[in-house]
């Protein structure tokens, strides 16, 4: 069992990874992002303390559509998201957060103690890039599944809790009211977190905005002190050179923000989305398993009529059966592995969860109250300044 | 006096004396000013002013501790501690020691002034707004409306005879009021007076508009109220005390108007005194000035030439007073950076709002995220988390509320800015006065110059008959006459155009003295304001960051 990810103790069996030096390959429409990724392991099927590849994000997708087809139940670590927008594709505060998204990826998926296990992890941690090229283009429409067929299954989920709600009855699916109960959760869990993350979102264009104004006001008063001259004329231009400070100070907290507070949100709304792929595995593994079992009743009526008018085609029918009873044992023990890997889980989600949560709210919390010291500091250090400054009006009959 | 000493100390700088502090208009709420240029956002503490009671003229505000007078705690003029609700451990501990120093200052001030302080005042309110009829004579059948204001003014300026006055007034006898002041006193800064808002009367709701009204009013008869020339006009004082039908006329001269000022000269002519210095009789001043027939036919005609040339150019005015192009160039700089300033300022504002707002809505998803969490909670990690959620949350919102206060406070310190852009209007207006004064001066002269070259060619023309040529003799005679008269009309002209420069000096002096104080405070209360709020979210986040330090890495 790996320790802790980033700190590989002596002889404890380690395997952590980095993901960095982000390089833009390529021109035009077929230019992209190569990553490095660094392994540093101790796990003998690896052959060596250390290995460097280079990988694109492509290379990332391929990863995690083979461990989510292998290892069905388990929650597998998201992905950021595809870039829609060109125009950000190749922004550096994009990439950055990518790089970031990816790293942590690959070392979720590194330190958990079944996935890290896996062959394709090996392989993309260790292939050379023509070789992982051609395990990429090997992947035909096989394995993937289209986003239609997951909405669909989605659809058929949702379409359950509510129908529980309604007080319908689906025959083709779980009616187990604990699961009943934690598939409700985490799909209202996907919206709160959604709408958490928009606002936070926000708040980062805010602080960006915010500062750019800093910047803007600063400036003018600046000017506005030139044109009054004297000491209160320094004041101005004092007052307009901190502003300028604090404008810097605010596009650092927004960036501050979006990596520490936004991303980790986003994350877990991707989490909470990739549980969501788990439960329709699920529902397929049912149904699947449902369906065999009716399929194997109405095999043995078939069987039962062969016998008694003693057809030839009995022998036939009857390795069928055994065949048919093979594949139903298969199908539920597939069914029943993936309700136990689930349960494990969730468990483990909702810890790491409240540590990742945790780390996000302190940084916000830390960052705000730096950001809030700053700006009182740097308004309090003009007033001995406007102190110095001495009113004009002594007479009042001027 | 008016019983705010405790509320902000910094007003005693606020404006040039005593008096005029206490002449000032309370109920600085931030509404729009009445120069109708843009405004901050609406306050949210704007409400309708009330009045407070003015004690008797021997009480010194700054020395005795008279209490707080009926003021409600919002409608208190520009104060740092504002509102009282913040008036935390943190804030005060600050503005204590801004507060002593500044109190210093104001005591020295006070002392200093303090015969003078007691010694006049005028305040003035505005209120009551009326509905009343059009009389017959209006083009719209069924009879159209205005609004009435009752303006009561409290006042011991000797020249009132009387301490308390109420009159009615519409708005079209306020632009009567500041279209003969700005007649009687140029190149003095007169404060601009209230826009007509045509489009804006047809669009606001009724009630709304006449508040808005309302309050634009007060603040701008505050204004003329503060002005240490204007308060003590004829004008001003006819407008506040004499009740009934308005008595002053609207200036019908139109011609005279735009000859700018000659409609004074024979009053000058014939009465020989300054209309400022002199106290003029009432009927006098309620009266345009009628003057002899044959002058104002001679700046009728002269307005005639003026009027006729705009069609290329108006005759050039030939400023030579380097000192005053070069003041007046460095104004026009300081009200561009004061404009730009006053819109960074509002954009600056504007982005703090949605700050609080968008911490807000993120508090708030919090909020609901904590309770979703609490209620399904199977796991102790959940609980865990929930609980976390909910500093955060609180934080937020309080840290939205916070914003939301600092920008209230933020928009009363930086509207001073807003009034400086009109008081800069003012200037301008002062400045054209000057500039037409010297046209005036300038034209006469070449009039003189162009009536004696017709005489001299007549004089000569006339030499040439022997026993003199009796039209031509008699028509020399008319233009000498003429020449006498234009004579004394342009020394007039001369005498009114120094007196302008004269006025435009002295308002100019006054400005840098008033607006180097009042920019002063603004600044010292705009920092401070920041700083205190600033304060006060760290601390209400250095809590949450406390709260989960155990995350830390």
């Amino acid at each position: 069992m790996a320790q802790s990810p980033r700190s590989p103790t002596s002889q404890a069996p380690y395997l952590t990874v980095s993901v960095t030096d982000p390089a833009k390959m390529g021109n035009g429409v077929q230019a992209y992002i190569s990553y490095k990724v660094i392994t540093k392991t101790n796990f003998p099927e690896y052959q060596g303390p250390e290995k460097i590849v280079i990988r694109r994000y492509s290379d990332f997708v391929w990863l995690r559509d083979r461990l989510f087809e292998k290892y069905k139940g388990i929650f597998i670590p998201p992905l950021p998201e595809k870039s829609t927008v060109e125009k950000f594709r190749f922004s550096a505060e994009f990439i950055e957060m990518r790089r970031q998204a990816l790293d942590v990826f690959v070392n979720r998926v590194a330190s958990h103690h079944e996935l890290q296990q896996s062959e394709d992890l090996r392989t993309f941690l260790l292939e050379d890039e023509q070789t992982m090229e051609r395990e990429r283009s090997q992947e035909t429409g096989i394995f993937k599944k289209k986003p239609a067929d997951f909405m669909q299954i989605f659809k058929d989920v949702q379409s359950k809790v509510s129908d529980v709600v309604l007080g319908k009855e689906k025959p083709v699916e779980e009616s187990n009211p604990e699961y009943e109960k934690q598939k409700n959760y985490i799909f209202q869990l996907e919206d709160h977190l959604a709408e958490a993350q928009k606002h936070a979102y926000r708040l980062v264009k805010r602080h960006r905005e915010l500062g750019q104004s800093l910047s803007d006001f600063g400036k003018a008063v600046k000017l506005l002190g030139t044109c009054e001259g004297n000491s209160l004329g320094k004041a101005f231009s004092e007052l307009g050179a901190k502003s300028e400070m604090l404008s810097i100070k605010l596009q650092r907290e927004a960036h501050h923000l979006l990596m520490s507070f936004e991303e980790p949100l986003k994350d877990y709304v991707r989490a909470v989305q990739s549980i969501k792929a788990t439960i329709a595995e699920r529902a397929i593994a049912f149904r699947n398993h449902c369906e065999l079992a009716e399929t194997i009743k109405f095999k043995e009526i078939d069987l039962n009529k062969l016998r008694l008018t003693r057809s030839e085609k009995l022998a036939d029918a009857e390795r069928e059966y055994e065949q048919l009873k093979a594949d139903g044992k298969e199908s539920k023990r597939k069914f029943e592995t993936i309700v136990k890997l689930m349960n494990q889980e969730i468990a483990r989600f909702q810890e790491q969860k409240t540590i990742d949560m945790g780390v996000a709210f302190h940084e916000f919390a830390k960052g705000q109250a730096n950001l809030a010291k700053s700006i009182a500091e740097a308004w309090r250090s003009l007033l001995p300044k406007l102190e110095a400054c001495s009113f004009f009006v002594q007479n009042p009959d001027a | 006096m008016m019983g705010y000493e405790n509320q902000g100390y910094e007003e005693a700088h606020l404006y040039a004396s005593k008096e005029e502090m206490a002449s000032l208009v309370l109920n600085e709420d931030p509404s729009p000013p009445s120069n109708g240029s843009k405004s901050f956002t609406h306050d949210p503490f704007s409400s309708s002013p009330q009045f407070v009671e003015i004690p008797t003229e021997d009480t010194d505000p700054l020395q005795s501790p008279s209490p707080n007078q009926v003021l409600p705690s919002h409608s208190s003029i520009n104060s740092i501690l504002e509102p009282p609700s913040y008036a935390d451990a943190i804030f005060q501990s600050f503005d204590s020691d801004y507060v002593d120093s500044a109190e210093v200052v104001s005591q020295d001030q006070s002392l200093s002034a303090l015969p003078s302080f007691s010694s006049d005042y005028i305040k003035i309110c505005v209120s009551d707004p009326q509905k009343e009829q059009e009389q017959s004579g209006s083009l719209v059948p069924g009879g159209s409306y205005y609004f009435t204001y009752l303006i009561t003014t409290f006042t011991n300026l000797p020249e009132f005879s009387g301490a308390e006055f109420n009159v009615r007034r519409r708005f079209r006898d306020v632009v009567t009021l500041s279209d003969r002041i700005s007649e009687s006193y140029r190149g003095y800064f007169i404060p601009i007076r209230p826009d007509k808002s045509v489009v804006e009367s047809q669009v606001m709701q009724q009630n709304e508009f006449v508040e808005q009204r309302r309050i634009a009013l007060e603040k701008y008869l505050g204004r003329l109220a503060v002005h240490p020339v204007l308060k003590r006009s004829e004008e001003l004082r006819v407008f506040l005390t004499v009740s009934g039908k308005m008595p002053l006329a609207r200036t019908t001269d139109v011609a005279s108007r735009m000859l700018d000022g000659a409609v004074r000269l024979p009053k000058q002519l014939f009465g020989g005194e300054s209309v400022v210095g002199g106290a003029a009789e009432v009927s006098e001043v309620v009266q345009p000035a009628k003057g002899g027939m044959d002058l104002l036919r001679i700046f009728r005609e002269l307005k005639q030439s003026v009027v006729n040339d705009w069609g290329a150019t108006k005759p050039p005015v030939i400023e030579e007073d380097k000192e005053f192009l070069e003041k007046k160039e460095k104004l026009q700089d300081l009200e561009q950076q004061i404009s730009n300033v006053s819109q960074q300022a509002e954009s600056l504002v504007k982005n703090h709002h949605d700050m609080g707002e968008t911490m807000g809505q993120l508090g708030l998803a919090f909020v609901k995220l904590t309770k979703f969490e609490s209620e399904e909670a199977i796991y102790d990690s959940q609980r865990a988390r929930a609980a976390d959620m909910k500093n955060v949350a609180t934080a937020a919102v309080k840290a939205s509320r916070l914003y939301r206060e600092l920008n209230a406070q933020t928009v009363k310190h930086l509207e001073k800015l807003h009034e400086y852009l009109g008081v800069m209007l003012a200037v301008n207006n002062a400045f054209s006065d000057r500039t037409s004064a010297l046209l005036t001066v300038q034209t006469l002269i070449s009039e003189l110059s162009s009536l004696n070259s017709r005489i001299e060619k007549l004089e000569a023309a006339s030499s040439k008959i022997f026993g003199g040529d009796r039209s031509r003799i008699r028509k020399i005679e008319e233009l000498r006459e003429t020449v006498r008269v234009t004579e004394e009309a342009k020394n007039c002209a001369v005498r009114e155009y120094e007196r302008i420069k004269e006025n435009n000096k002295n308002e100019l002096e006054r400005l840098d003295k008033e607006r180097h104080d009042d920019f002063l405070i603004m600044l010292k209360g705009f920092v401070v304001n920041q700083a205190g709020y600033a304060e006060k979210m760290a601390n209400t986040w250095e809590t949450v960051a406390e709260e989960t330090s155990g995350y830390a890495k």
